[in-house]
């Protein structure tokens, strides 16, 4: 059934359907809706769970370690600088190996302070082991929610789930939830092998030397490359479940012949789609949606952009002092193809369809050079520009 | 597609008020999406929302830059800079005000509706909020969905004796205002592009 509902209204109900154990709420706006709405349905007696109000981003993921380290179907959820609080437990988590889904309602980090729409904080934490998959909308948002439990328990890899704060989050729109029985068949109960129990004691983080410390980073390595498998079918079975496919590493839409593509990642997308339309006298591109951005699914990348010449990597965050993040690994990735390379929405700035033809017309000057593409320098003084 | 901004204040109502225009189309089987324009929101200060009402499946996320349609929560707010920004030629503006429609078309240059929505809103339901009698004005003078979907949107939303007095509200507004005249200015609708 269709329903009217605002992303963050969506997500709750999602996380909920997945019946997890444990839920650590530390509110921060965009992120404080969902939690809201999950102590919502706990009030009401919908959500039988364990609701944690916690002093700190650090001791939420903190509980929800706990509680995942426990055999606990746990959950969190965060943004801009609560991630970079929770940051040494994102890495602990993963390092553990212990499933755990989070969302992230993707913000800026300050300074300067900002509460808007961009991707700095999930990318921020990109190299803390978790696998990362960026929505397109919010049915993808709600979909991707059961998706990456089954995800991280079959891999005991953490997943976040990146949904654009406000854009997505606050937004309402036509949303359809799965049903309870469905989301019971996709995800059964769960039993982790590696669990917490005073019955059969085992230690957990303690000390490895130089020995094999090596070691244990490349079986996390390994595990996350070997997740792509998991991650195509986890989405190819809750398509089969639910008729609908937000797709598995990535999507092509648009001309499939076009030399010419646009990479982007999160909801920017929709609007590009939509600004091909609008722009009839414009050339179509191919338009490669990239939903899971780790593990990197470079032969899924490679397959996509076959036969193009030029490719535009649009990116809501950059490293200051080298440039777009996803647009170096993407021109790493694939050899042959021209990268372009620009960050636009930075700090929330709207998106409008006109970026399109902008993109297209930055494309034709041949300059591969990383920039934000939707600066105005006449706010900037001259040694600044 | 019909594009729509809600210009109020903090504390108006004005994200409900989104939200419920967007509700209601889906109500109608048609598409809906709605967003607030973020910003450091206190009591009072300028406010705004985005309302897109269209035949297919709505995926640009951009804020309504070009809108059809305004609807004004406050009349103060007419003087605000950007409120009237990027109003289509001949688009419609929908005011709670206590003035006259003559005299505001005047002034903004657009066929602009006063419609004294507090007062309504004080009648029916004891508060001063414009947001869902200005939403009946709206679909009344536009015809763009039927004012039995907002009813189903607020049912949605509201319980009780607040969605009965909302539900007598927005019938009353509905006939307050010219039905209909605002039919013509409402875009062709859109061919989904395949």
């Amino acid at each position: 059934m269709v329903e009217a509902l605002e992303g963050s209204q969506a997500l709750a109900r999602a996380v909920v359907l997945c019946r997890p154990g444990v839920v650590a709420a530390y509110p921060i706006t965009p992120q404080t809706h969902i939690v809201e709405n999950i102590s919502k349905l706990v009030a009401d007696g919908v959500a039988k769970l364990e609701l944690v109000s916690v002093e700190s981003e650090f001791s939420a993921a903190s509980v929800a370690m706990g509680a995942a380290a426990a055999g606990s179907r746990a959950y969190t959820a965060s943004a801009s600088q609560g991630i970079l609080l929770m940051a040494e437990v994102l890495f602990n988590i993963a390092g553990l190996r212990i499933p755990l889904v989070m969302h992230c309602a993707n913000r800026a980090i300050g300074a300067p302070l900002n509460i808007w729409n961009d991707q700095s904080d999930s990318m921020a934490v990109r190299d803390a082991g978790w696998i990362q998959i960026y929505c397109a909308d919010n049915q993808e948002a709600i979909d991707s929610t059961v998706q990456a439990y089954r995800i991280a328990e079959r891999t005991e890899l953490p997943v976040m789930v990146c949904v654009d704060g406000f854009t997505l989050t606050h937004t309402l729109e036509p949303l359809e939830m799965p049903s309870q029985e469905q989301v019971d068949g996709y995800l059964p109960s769960y039993r982790y092998a590696r669990s917490l129990n005073v019955r059969h004691p085992i230690s957990q983080g303690t000390l490895v030397g130089p020995d094999v410390f090596p070691e244990a980073r490349h079986s996390h390595h390994q595990a996350l490359l070997n997740s792509i498998a998991e991650i195509e079918s986890a989405n190819a079975d809750w398509a089969a479940v639910s008729g609908r496919d937000g797709g598995g590493l990535l999507t092509v839409e648009g001309d499939p012949d076009a030399e010419i593509g646009i990479l982007a990642i999160g909801s920017t997308i929709g609007t590009l789609a939509e600004a091909m339309d609008e722009y009839p006298d414009r050339p179509r591109v191919r338009l490669i949606k990239l939903r899971v951005y780790r593990p990197f699914p470079i032969n899924a990348l490679r397959e996509a952009c076959r036969g193009l010449r030029k490719l535009a990597v649009i990116e809501r965050a950059f490293s200051a002092g080298m440039g777009g993040i996803v647009g170096t690994e993407v021109r790493a990735s694939v050899p042959g193809v021209e990268v372009y390379n620009y960050a636009i929405g930075l700090g929330g700035r709207d998106i409008p369809l006109g970026i399109y033809p902008r993109i297209l017309d930055a494309m034709e000057t041949g300059d591969t050079g990383f920039r934000i593409l939707d600066v105005d320098l006449s706010k900037l003084p001259e040694e600044d520009r | 597609m019909i594009e729509l901004r809600i210009h109020g204040r903090g504390g108006q109502g004005n994200v409900v008020a989104a939200y419920l225009m967007a509700a209601a189309a889906i109500k109608e089987q048609r598409y809906g999406q709605a967003f607030p324009a973020f910003g450091a929101e206190r009591r009072g200060a300028p406010v705004q929302a985005f309302v897109r009402i269209a035949d297919v499946p709505i995926r640009r996320r951009s804020q309504v830059a070009e809108p059809d349609f305004l609807i004004v929560q406050d009349q103060a707010l007419l003087h605000v800079p950007g409120v009237l920004v990027g109003l289509r030629r001949g688009g419609g503006i929908l005011v709670n005000s206590i003035d006259s429609s003559e005299h505001l078309s005047e002034q903004t240059g657009h066929p602009t509706i006063a419609f004294n929505a507090t007062a309504l809103a004080q009648r029916h339901l004891g508060r001063p909020v414009p947001n869902t009698a200005l939403l009946a004005a709206f679909l009344s003078l536009s015809e763009v969905l039927p004012i039995g979907a907002l009813a189903g949107a607020l049912s949605d939303r509201f319980k009780g004796k607040v969605l009965e007095k909302n539900l007598s509200l927005i019938e009353d507004a509905a006939q307050q205002v010219p039905g209909g005249i605002w039919k013509t200015m409402r875009r062709a609708p859109e061919v989904a592009n395949g």
